[in-house]
C-alpha cells in the first residue's frame, strides 16, 4: 500500500505499523509522529496500524519565534 | 493600573517564577553561535522553538539545534507556528509536549497568512481544548479586549497580544487598546510580536505589561548579542518604571528650579 510519509509517497506492506514507517524514514531523535493530523505517542508506534493513503508526519525541533 | 507585581518581583506564569521578563525566539540568527551568545547575554525567562518535518531545513534539524537547546539551560516554550486549523494546533502541541517534555505551549493559530494575524474566531476553542488536556497555554492573540477576556475565561493564566504583525518591527500600533487591556485584565500580559526597538519593549512595560516576547528584532539586528542585551535592559527598565509610578503629564511648563530667590530678578 502507499502512504504519504512527510509528504513523500512511500510503499509499505499492507497493515504496516507506524514503527515500520519510521524504519523506512529512519528519523534522528528526538521526533514526534502524527497520522492524519492525530498525534501518535511513542508507546503506540508498534501497535498503530496504517491504512492506504494515510498521511504520516514526523517532525523534529527547529528554531522558532 | 491593575497589575500588582509580586513582592519579590518575579514574573509568575502558571505558578512558576521567572527572574527575567524577556522571552526570546531562536530563529533567523546569523549562526547558532550567535544565537547561543545572544541568549547568554539576555538570560531570558524562556526561549521559543518549533517543530518541522525532519530534513526540511538541513541547517537546522537534527541533533545540533537540540544539543544547543540543552546547553542553553533555559526553559523551552514550543510554539504551534504555521497552524491554521484547531486540530493542527492541538496535534502540534501534543507532539511538542512529547518532544520537548514540557506542558508549556505558545499557541499560534493563524487566520491570515499575509499578516499572520491570529484566528480570533477559533483561538479560544483551541486554548480551551489544550487547557483541559493539561497544557500551560500562552496564546498569541490580538490586542482585542474581549478575545483576551475569553481566553482568560477558558483557563489561560496569561495572554500574549501582539504589538504589530510578526516580524514587522513596527512597535505598538494600537496603544489605546493595549493600555485598555492592562486596565481591564488581571492576568500577566506578554507583548508578543511586532517589536522592533528596545524602546518599544520599554514602552509596553511602562504601560504595565508583564513581559515581552520577541525574536526578529534581535536576530536581524547588526549585532544580535548586543541587541539582546539592549532588549533585556529595556524590558527591565520599563518594568521598574511601571513599579515606580510615573508622574502625571502637564499641559503647561512648571519650573523644576525654585523661583524664589532668583538672582537679578527685580519687581519693576
Amino acid at each position: 500500500m502507499q502512504i504519504l510519509l512527510n509528504n513523500q509517497a512511500t510503499e509499505l506492506p499492507a497493515h504496516a505499523t507506524v514503527a515500520q514507517a519510521l524504519a523506512q524514514l529512519q528519523p534522528q531523535p528526538p521526533f514526534a509522529v502524527a497520522v492524519n493530523t492525530e498525534f501518535v505517542p511513542k508507546a503506540l508506534y508498534e501497535s498503530r496500524v496504517l491504512q492506504a493513503n494515510d498521511k504520516v508526519e514526523v517532525i523534529s525541533p527547529v528554531t522558532g519565534g | 493600573m491593575t497589575a500588582i507585581p509580586s513582592s519579590d518581583d518575579a514574573l509568575v506564569l502558571y505558578g512558576q517564577r521567572f527572574q527575567s521578563r524577556l522571552l526570546l525566539g531562536t530563529s533567523r540568527y546569523p549562526s547558532p553561535a550567535v544565537l547561543e551568545a545572544a541568549v547568554a547575554r539576555a538570560r531570558p525567562a524562556m526561549v521559543t522553538a518549533s517543530l518541522r518535518r525532519q530534513g526540511s531545513n538541513a541547517a537546522e534539524t537534527g541533533s545540533d539545534f537540540w544539543a544547543l537547546l540543552k546547553r542553553l539551560e533555559v526553559p523551552v516554550l514550543p510554539n504551534t507556528a504555521g497552524c491554521m486549523r484547531v486540530q493542527e494546533a492541538i496535534t502540534t502541541a501534543q507532539m511538542a509536549r512529547e518532544v520537548f517534555e514540557t506542558p508549556w505551549i505558545k499557541l499560534e493559530l493563524i487566520g491570515d497568512d499575509y499578516t499572520l494575524q491570529p484566528d480570533t474566531l477559533n483561538l479560544v476553542e483551541a486554548a480551551s481544548i489544550l487547557i483541559k488536556d493539561g497544557f500551560q497555554v500562552l496564546p498569541y492573540c490580538t490586542e482585542d479586549l474581549v478575545l483576551c477576556q475569553r481566553l482568560v475565561d477558558v483557563g489561560c493564566q496569561a495572554v500574549m497580544p501582539w504589538a504589530a504583525p510578526i516580524g514587522t518591527g513596527r512597535g505598538p500600533v494600537n496603544p489605546y487598546a493595549m493600555q485598555a487591556l492592562r486596565e481591564r485584565l488581571n492576568v500577566p500580559l506578554i507583548c508578543d510580536a511586532g517589536l522592533g526597538l528596545p524602546s518599544h519593549a520599554c514602552q509596553v512595560m511602562e504601560w504595565g505589561f508583564d513581559g515581552v516576547l520577541l525574536n526578529t528584532a534581535v536576530a536581524l539586528s547588526q549585532d544580535p548579542v548586543a541587541m539582546a542585551g539592549a532588549f533585556a535592559d529595556a524590558t527591565a527598565a520599563g518594568h521598574a518604571a511601571f513599579r515606580a509610578g510615573a508622574m502625571q503629564a502637564q499641559d503647561t511648563a512648571q519650573p523644576s528650579t525654585p523661583v524664589l530667590g532668583t538672582p537679578f530678578w527685580h519687581n519693576a
